[in-house]
């Protein structure tokens, strides 16, 4: 008895499921698209530098909001000694307007959901 | 000794790495040309090696049966230990797959005093691989979110209640705790013991040091070295779409999680791991056991000339009439 038939059926569903992600962008066409959020017209800079807003820009909102919430430290001075305050709405917000084509469109892009907007509003008062 | 070589074999995976992406800026080398040759070597080695199982033949059914066989209606028959059908075969190949239920059965023999031998449960075994082969999983499902556009709303979903408890930005998911605690004490429970780590081979320690390595580099990714995953997302998609592209702007890092991966991924056929797919070929867990209920041939029997009655009689008909003897045709 060899049961060559299940076996091999068995084989191929499993082939299939482990090489889904090729199957998938090939069903969507979408892997290549760019997915560059829009960046603020008026400014020039972020924070810091663009690479590190691209790495790090969480940890940077959680130190923000530890310094203000536990320390009551209201000033960020970055590397370049610019000074921010540090708020989500009244600082990422105010260039970010447009949160939708900015924060929400990368985030969509990675699976992301942060839950900040539970409670934070953007510029337009949106939560 | 064994888990030494292992440990030194996956030391100089990720020095490799380093070397090649830190050093030498050879991206293209481990971003492009390593995963798509792990990949081929897992898909060719995989399938080679379930073909070559599917070509040994089971002419007998050679379950294990740990219960009453089915026999008598009046006698109850326990059909997940002892199928007899395909309905059971499935239940007991089910909890085999999804609950692991021979580690469940592990005993432990322990002396007591003098020559006195104790057998007890040892469910620690049961208890971290369960723990391990589902942390896995979640983040197996969870890394979708690098290979796939759109992303899946399973993805999403996963993320958000394995972060259910929000500790930290970005959150600690829950998964890859239980996953690096799994795999210590898989580890630690082979150092542990004297019969264990007699019985450990080098190919024991290594997937487990590879494994430790990529959940290592991982969660240090996430939460200590970050780097910009969104260009590695975008690698991937190339990956996945071939139309590879070199990411830029990613950290060396990220390269030894990734050749890590790699290598577990290309060995994979080779090694222990393909129990995996040989969970669903075993012959004691896969079969009914219904032997005296249907007829098994073997197959290759050599086929035996044989000569009936009735062949024997065409051929003496005339003789045996003459010699007085009764025949059953005319
Ligand atoms: C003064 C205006 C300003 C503020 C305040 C600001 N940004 Fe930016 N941000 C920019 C500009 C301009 C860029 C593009 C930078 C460049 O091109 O070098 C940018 C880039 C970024 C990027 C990288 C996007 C990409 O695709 O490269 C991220 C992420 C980001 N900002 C997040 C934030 C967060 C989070 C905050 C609040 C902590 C913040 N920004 C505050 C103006 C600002
Ligand atoms: C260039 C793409 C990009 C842009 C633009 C961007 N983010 Fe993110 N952000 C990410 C990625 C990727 C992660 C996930 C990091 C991870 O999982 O390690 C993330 C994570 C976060 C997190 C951590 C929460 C979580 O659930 O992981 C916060 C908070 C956050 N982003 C805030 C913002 C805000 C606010 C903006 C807009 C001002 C913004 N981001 C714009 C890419 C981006
Ligand atoms: C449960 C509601 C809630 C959630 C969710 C939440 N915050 Fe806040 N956050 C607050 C409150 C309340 C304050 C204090 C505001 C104050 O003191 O003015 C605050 C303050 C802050 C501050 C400093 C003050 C300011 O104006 O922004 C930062 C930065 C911040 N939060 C970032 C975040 C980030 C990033 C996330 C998502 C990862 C987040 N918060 C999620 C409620 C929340
Ligand atoms: C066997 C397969 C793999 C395993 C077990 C594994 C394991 C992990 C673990 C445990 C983490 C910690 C954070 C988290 O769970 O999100 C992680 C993070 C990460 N992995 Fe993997 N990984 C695998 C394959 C890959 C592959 C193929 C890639 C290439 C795209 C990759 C890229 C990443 C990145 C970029 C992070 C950081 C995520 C973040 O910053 O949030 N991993 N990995």
């Amino acid at each position: 008895m060899y049961d060559t038939g299940k076996i091999m059926t068995g084989l191929a569903a499993v082939l299939v499921m482990l090489t889904l992600p090729f199957w998938y962008s090939a069903a969507t066409g979408k892997a290549v698209e760019k997915h560059d959020p829009v960046l603020p017209k008026t400014e020039k800079k972020c924070v810091e530098s663009r690479q590190y807003m691209r790495d790090s820009h969480m940890d940077l909102l959680n130190r923000w909001r530890d310094a203000v919430v536990r320390e009551d430290r209201h000033t960020y001075v970055s590397q370049d000694g610019t000074r921010y305050e540090m708020s989500l709405t009244n600082t990422c917000m105010k260039c970010h307007v447009e949160r939708a084509q900015f924060c929400d469109k990368c985030h969509t892009y990675m699976g992301e959901s942060p839950f900040c907007w539970d409670c934070h509003l953007d510029r337009k008062g949106v939560l | 000794m064994n888990a030494f070589l292992s440990l030194v074999a996956v030391l100089a995976v990720m020095l490799a790495a380093y070397v090649g992406t830190g050093v030498l800026d050879a991206k293209f080398l481990f971003g492009t040309v390593l995963p798509y040759a792990a990949i081929a070597t897992f898909l060719i080695g995989f399938i080679y090696r379930i073909v070559d199982w599917a070509k040994s033949p089971v002419p007998f059914r050679i379950p294990t049966t740990c219960g009453q066989q089915k026999s008598l209606e009046w006698i109850k028959s326990d059909r997940l230990d002892n199928p007899h059908d395909t309905i059971g075969v499935i239940g007991r190949m089910a909890l085999e797959v999804l609950c692991f239920r021979s580690l469940f059965r592990d005993t432990k023999m322990e002396r007591h005093e003098e020559a006195t031998v104790v057998y007890g449960p040892g469910l620690w075994l049961w208890i971290g691989a369960l723990a391990f082969h589902y942390s896995f999983l979640v983040v197996f499902v969870r890394h979708l979110r690098f290979f796939t556009e759109p992303v899946p709303y399973v993805a999403v979903l996963l993320q958000r209640v394995d972060g259910f408890f929000q500790v930290g930005v970005p959150p600690v998911m829950a998964s890859n705790l239980f996953l690096l605690a799994a795999l210590a004490f898989l580890f630690a429970r082979r150092l542990w013991s004297p019969q264990l780590r007699y019985i450990s081979l080098a190919s024991d320690y290594f997937p487990l040091f590879l494994l430790i390595g990529i959940a290592g580099t991982g969660v240090l990714l996430r939460h200590f070295v970050r780097t910009d995953i969104v260009n590695v997302k975008e690698m991937a998609m190339g990956l996945v779409s071939f139309k590879p592209a070199i990411p830029k702007g990613v950290h060396w890092f990220f390269f030894l999680h990734l050749t890590l991966v790699a290598t577990l991924i290309a060995y994979f056929p080779f090694s222990k791991l393909m129990h995996a797919g040989g969970v669903f070929l075993s012959p004691t867990r896969n079969l009914a056991n219904n032997n005296r209920m249907v007829r098994h041939v073997n197959p290759w029997n050599a086929p035996v000339k044989v000569h009936t009655y009735e062949e024997y009689e065409d051929d003496f008909r005339d003789k045996m009439k003459a010699a007085g003897l009764p025949v059953e045709k005319e």
